[in-house]
């Protein structure tokens, strides 16, 4: 019927994770650097979800759910801490702000 | 090549390209709002791998939530007419090798580890039932768990963004 194996599946989800990763290294503003790790928590999902349906087991979406109610929880805590920051600092880059380095 | 290869080949092109544009666009708007169809590209590859439930979560949670979550932090940080972004020269070199190493590494574990496969392709069937079941039973005590996270975070988040002056308003009056 199809032509998609499993590891295109895979390949997809290893090449959005590189682009997360190459972002969250380069990249000096912290929403991007944000937006970065959610492009690595979805590719993340995409391969748990690929797993879980070639192996015909609803396990790995059960995963993916934990995955995104993390990414939220992540998202909301972030962006406070990134706004309280912007608050005291007038900046979002990340390289002048650290104030935690000694 | 059929319709589904093709479909799949048009979803993973659209996440890919705007993955991409997320990266390496200059202007954080644009950013933010090619995130919107990287997020519509997985949730349809998930549509494409029969999990319902998975892909309506996605579209709730990423696009409903997260991504205006991440447009309010945009709006609220930058003053969105002087766009200033600096893409870090100095750690380009350390940056590609690490990115090649991550790549190499995810590549060789995808094609040489040998996959236990049960079915060669996604069998049609809905999971919602299954996921609802499993939440209920088996999972059940992760399932609060992450309730208790969720609450705690949202919290937490509203206590961090908060001004010091509303905090001090926060003191009891007697």
């Amino acid at each position: 019927m199809t032509g998609i194996a499993l590891h295109h599946y895979l390949a997809l989800s290893a090449i959005l994770f590189t682009i997360g990763v190459v972002g969250v290294l380069t990249r000096r503003n912290a929403i991007i650097v944000f937006m970065c790790v959610e492009l690595m928590l979805n590719s993340v999902n995409l391969s748990l979800v690929a797993f879980s349906a070639y192996l015909g087991n609803p396990t790995g979406q059960i995963l993916v759910f934990f995955v995104m109610t993390v990414a939220a929880a992540e998202a909301a805590v972030g962006l406070a801490i990134i706004i309280a920051l912007f608050r005291n600092k007038q900046t979002v880059n990340i390289d002048e702000i650290n104030i935690m380095k000694w | 090549m059929n319709f589904y290869d093709t479909i799949f080949y048009f979803f993973a092109f659209v996440t890919l390209v705007s993955a991409a544009i997320v990266v390496f666009s200059k202007n954080i708007i644009y950013s933010a709002f090619s995130l919107l169809f990287t997020f519509f590209g997985v949730a349809g590859i998930y549509v494409l791998l029969n999990a319902d439930f998975i892909a309506v979560a996605q579209l709730l949670i990423y696009v409903g939530g997260i991504l205006v979550l991440l447009l309010f932090g945009v709006m609220l940080t930058n003053k969105v007419v002087s766009v200033e972004m600096k893409t870090g020269t100095l750690q380009t070199i350390p940056a590609s090798i690490i990115v090649a190493m991550t790549a190499g590494a995810l590549c060789g574990v995808f094609y040489m580890t040998d996959w236990k496969i049960v079915r060669s392709v996604p069998q049609m069937t809905t999971t919602a039932n299954s996921l609802g079941e499993m939440f209920m039973t088996t999972y059940l005590l992760p399932f609060e768990v992450a309730s208790v996270v969720l609450l705690v975070a949202l919290v937490g988040a509203a206590m961090i963004a908060r001004r010091d002056r509303a905090i001090q308003n926060l003191k009891p009056k007697i």
